[in-house]
Parts: structure tokens; sequence; C-alpha cells
């Protein structure tokens, strides 16, 4: 007998899984393959969980998902080598529920996801691979897996599988990534008790801070770090574009490290017992950067889509949002009796440019080359804005307006006035 | 300020199940590692170390250690000489926390 599914998904990250959640519900046959042992072993993320995406899959997530704190904080920080200025942002307004932002740890969430896309009725098997998709002509009709006898067909193939995303490129749907597109990002998890975590950031109960950061730690790279506070455990981070470590030569665990001596830093982590360091891409190129996402009989959700907004740090919402898009589109194919072929998949489309999603990419699609070409962003600025802080507060006999000279002369030195204005533009069109 | 890390350090406190016997990196053409390539990216920036430029020239990869992030693959856009597939279902790096 010949195995068919009404859809097949590959992947059980937050995309494959909101997509299979949803056609499971609707009454679809899905089958959804995943590589790792379970749901999320093979996945990695900061962690910081939208609720609002998900908000709109399971309702009532927050009764069982395991979250770790809700955020009350978010601090900002530019660092130079030795110094951070930056700004807080605490308000108790966070306090009230339902809480807009949690943090959550990957393995787990993922897992309990997968839990509830089993109890919806899809059938998911995880320790498998998916080796190829079965073309006929350009028509996806299924997939090989590295299981014996491993042919599965379908009407759709949804592609949740991931940054890599190498079913669509050996199908030769896109091409392969460029390190211009592409961030890498490594990561430590750091185990501390929940009572110091509480002291050490200033919080109560199930209250967590975010820490985001740029200056220094990237070594001019275009790059962000983060520090994120779960229950019993703080997650540090530091993640810059690919084509930066090329051309830089720079370890990227080494780069770690050095963030993690800082003096502003190091204090948060100290005595913790560090359990896993992971690694893993996030597809920052944007809105330019963005492949085919849909064609006879199959569609691209999440991170395999390039759907970040690395500007705001999103990528799971970007994820469940799309997932659940393209299995509302082909929900509704089904219902009206039309086949899932390429014209009727630009629903998916439709629906996507109707959304945050593409609205939000759309919004900051020269972002990346902006910074890409103006790399003053990643170095010089902050040392400029660090030594400016310093020279008004350290009191030491000079008066403020000499001072004053001195900062407007250090920043015209380094950057010309012309440059000064032209780079607070060029922010001002892409933030635009 | 230089920090001497050590990736091994690191990499002990993960789950693996290898799948002895079957890499799921390769290198296409060694000679290219050697004598075309200027940048040996892959030797420098795998976030596992996985990656070794031997004392004579040549580029050695030993999977065992990947975290399956696909760097040394894109890196290497010059000469597209990376073999790079996911390892068997159930193999490979599994994440604790993720
Ligand atoms: C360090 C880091 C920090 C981040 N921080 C945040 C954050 O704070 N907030 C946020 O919203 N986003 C964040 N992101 C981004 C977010 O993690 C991703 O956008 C999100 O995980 C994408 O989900 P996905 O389902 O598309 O892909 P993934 O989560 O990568 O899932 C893909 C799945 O497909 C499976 N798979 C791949 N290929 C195959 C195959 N051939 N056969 C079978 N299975 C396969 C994989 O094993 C995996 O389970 C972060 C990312 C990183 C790396
Ligand atoms: S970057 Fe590519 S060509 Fe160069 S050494 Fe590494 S694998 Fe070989
Ligand atoms: S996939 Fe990543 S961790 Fe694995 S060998 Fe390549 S660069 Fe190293």
């Amino acid at each position: 007998m010949v195995e068919k599914f009404d859809v097949i998904v590959v992947g059980a990250g937050p995309s494959g899984n909101s997509a299979a959640l949803r056609l499971a519900q609707a009454g679809l046959s899905v089958l959804q393959l995943e590589r790792g042992e379970t749901s999320g072993s093979k996945n990695v993320q900061g962690a910081i969980l939208y609720a609002d995406a998900l908000e709109k899959l399971i309702p009532d997530f927050r009764e069982d998902a395991p979250l770790e704190r809700h955020i009350i904080e978010q601090r900002m920080w530019v660092l130079d080598d030795d110094s951070y200025i930056g700004s807080h942002y605490r308000s108790d307004a966070f306090n009230k529920q339902p809480y807009n932002r949690y943090t959550m740890i990957r393995s787990q969430f993922d897992k309990w996801f997968s839990e509830r896309v089993q109890k919806a009725g899809a059938l998911v098997i995880c320790e498998t691979t998916v080796t190829n998709l079965l073309l006929d002509n350009q028509r996806v009709i299924g997939v090989q897996t590295d299981r014996q006898g491993g042919e599965i067909y379908a009407d759709a193939v949804i592609l949740a599988d991931g940054v890599n995303s190498l079913l669509a490129k050996k199908a030769g749907f896109h091409p392969e990534l460029q390190p211009k597109d592409v961030a890498l990002a490594v990561k430590e998890i750091h185990f501390l008790p929940q009572e110091l975590i509480e002291q050490r950031f200033n919080v109560k109960d199930d209250e967590g801070v975010v820490i985001e950061m740029v200056g220094k730690i990237t070594k001019g790279m275009m790059g962000t770090g983060f520090l994120y506070t779960n229950r019993e455990s703080v997650t540090i981070g530091v993640g810059c574009m690919l084509s930066d470590f090329k051309k830089q030569n720079t370890t990227p665990y080494a780069l770690l490290e050095q963030m993690k001596a800082h003096p502003a830093i190091q204090p948060l982590i100290q005595g913790g017992e560090m359990k896993e360091y992971t690694a893993h891409l996030i597809p920052e190129g944007g809105y330019n950067a963005m492949p085919d996402l849909y064609g006879d009989g199959w569609m691209i959700v999440g991170d395999a889509g390039m759907f970040v907004n690395a500007v705001h740090r999103e990528g799971s919402n970007l994820a469940m949002t799309t997932g659940m898009h393209a299995a509302d589109t082909l929900i509704e194919l089904r219902k009206e009796g039309k086949e899932f072929s390429k014209t009727n998949l630009k629903r998916y489309q439709s629906k996507l440019d109707e959304s945050f999603v593409m609205k939000d990419l759309k919004k900051y699609k020269d972002m990346p080359d902006v910074f890409h070409t103006n790399p003053q962003f990643f170095n010089d600025y902050p040392e400029m804005l660090s030594k400016a802080a310093r020279t008004m507060l350290t009191v030491d006999g000079v008066d403020k307006k000499t001072k004053e000279k001195e900062i407007r002369h250090d920043f015209r030195r380094r950057r010309s006035l012309f440059g000064l204005v032209g780079d607070a533009f060029k922010l001002w069109r892409a933030f635009e | 300020m230089s920090v001497v890390v050590k990736v091994e350090e690191k990499l002990f406190q993960n789950r693996y199940k290898v799948d002895s016997g079957r890499p799921h990196i390769s290198i296409i053409e060694e000679d290219k590692c050697r004598n075309a390539c200027q940048s040996h990216a892959c030797t420098v920036c795998c976030p596992a170390g996985c990656w070794t430029m031997e004392g004579n020239g040549n580029v050695t990869v030993i999977s065992d250690g990947c975290l399956e992030c696909g760097t040394c693959r894109i890196i290497c856009d010059e000469h597209h000489n990376v073999s790079w597939e996911y390892p068997r279902g159930g193999y490979g790096i599994l994440f604790k926390f993720g």
C-alpha cells in the first residue's frame, strides 16, 4: 500500500508545529517528520517567546506551557571594552496578566508544543531525516526519508525545516544562503540558584529581565549579544553575520568567552554552572533575501523562508504565524475543492502580505545593507558614546563646556560631521 | 585582552549520539583546501572546532562534536567544497536545553 497524506510537514520547530496543529485541528491527515530524537532536540533559541503569535494558535497555552519568567525589564546596553552605557525600561504594566513576553527553554517548549500537535491528531514521527523531495516535473508529490522504504506521498509538503533549508535547495527552489544573509550565534546556559538570580537582577517570583547588547563585544562585526533570565538559569550568547566572522577571521567561542569576561557581564553569571554550549544560524538577510515561498505542492514557512526580524529579534513568532497562514491556505483550498497548485497557493503570499510579518520585513528591508556598509555603528560609535559619558561623569576640575568641546572634537575626529549626519539619516531612513 | 578557550571543555557539557563511521560532513576535494583556498575560514569559524589546519597544509574535519549549524558549508562560498548533510534521524547533537 502506498502511504499518502493530505499534507506532510517537514520539521517540528515552531513553524512546523503551528502548521501541523492547525491542519490536524481542521481534520486534514497530517504526517510530521522530525530528524531529532524529539521535537526540540535540534533547536536553539535565546529564548524570548512572544505570547501574541502563540495565543492565536493555542489560546490556553499559559495553563501548561513550560514558561520560565515573564519579562518586566528590558535593558539595552552599548558596550566598549570596560564600560557600558544604556537604557533600562521597567514597568509594572508588564506585571499585569496576561503577560506579553516570556523566557523559555526551547527543548522543553518544543516538546510541549509537539504534544499538542499529536493530541490534535497529527501523526508525528521523530528520528527521521527527510533526504529529498519527490518531484513529478516541478510538482512536489511527497518526500524521501532515511528510513527503509522511506517514500511517502502527500498532496502538499510544508517545508518547516529551518534556516539551512536543504530540501528546497536540493530541489532547486532556491540557491545556497550567502554568508552576508545569515548570522551565527553561540550561546551557553548557566545554572544559578533561583534566589541568586532574583537578587542579581532585582526581580521576584516569575519576573524576568532581558539584556540586549551591541558594541565592542562583537569586535566591530555586525551583531549583538544577549543575556536572558530563566527561572534557575541565565542564557548568554552572541551572534554576528557569517560574512563578518569570515572577514575578521574570528572564532565564535573565543568571542563568547571575551564577552563573558566583560566587567559589566561577568558578575551577572559568576558562580553559575555551565550546562550546555550551543550554536545555530539565524537568517537575517531580511526581505530582499527571501526565497520563493510556494510552488506546485509545496510551501516554505519559518526560518527556511528567512522569516526573521533581526532588528526586533523576532523569529519564533514569525515562524508560528507563517506556519499558521500556510495551514489556513491549505484548509481553505481543501474546503473549496481546489488543488494545491502554485496558482492557488498564491493565497499564502496574500495572507502574509496582509499580516505584520511582511509589513515588518518590508519596513526594515534596507537595514541589513545599511549595517553591512557602515561598520562604524558597531565599532566607533560604542567607543565614542562611552568616552563621552565618561568625560562628562568624571569630576576632575575641568569645566563642563570644555568637556563638551572635547567630546565634539572627538566625534568629529573619528567621523566627519558630514559622516555623522549621514549616519543618522541612513538609520532614520532604514527605520522609517 | 585575549582569552584562551578550549572548545572541547564546552562540548563536553553537550549530549551526542554519534553515528560511528558515518560522518555527515566531508570535504569534496582535499586539494582545493590545500592549494586554492586562501581563507580556510572553516578552520576558524566552526563553533565546535571540528575543522583543523594540519601542519602539512591539509585541512581535515571530524564531525563528532558538530552542532549541525551549517556554518562550514555556507562560509566556503568561493569553493563550495563542503559536502554537508544532516546526520541520520536520531543521531548527532541532542540539545538538553537548546
Ligand atoms: C541564538 C538564537 C536566539 C534566538 N532568539 C530568539 C528570540 O529570543 N525570540 C524569537 O522569537 N526568536 C529567536 N530566535 C529565532 C528563532 O529561534 C527561529 O526563528 C525559530 O526557531 C524558527 O522556527 P522554525 O520552526 O522555522 O525552525 P527551527 O526551529 O529551526 O525548526 C526546524 C526543524 O526542522 C527539523 N529538520 C530540519 N531538516 C529536516 C529534515 N531534512 N528532516 C526532518 N526534520 C528536519 C529540525 O530538526 C528542526 O526541529 C533565535 C535564534 C537563535 C539561533
Ligand atoms: S573554506 Fe572550504 S575550501 Fe577553504 S579550507 Fe575550508 S572547506 Fe576547504
Ligand atoms: S555544521 Fe557547524 S558545528 Fe558542524 S562542522 Fe560545520 S561549522 Fe562546525
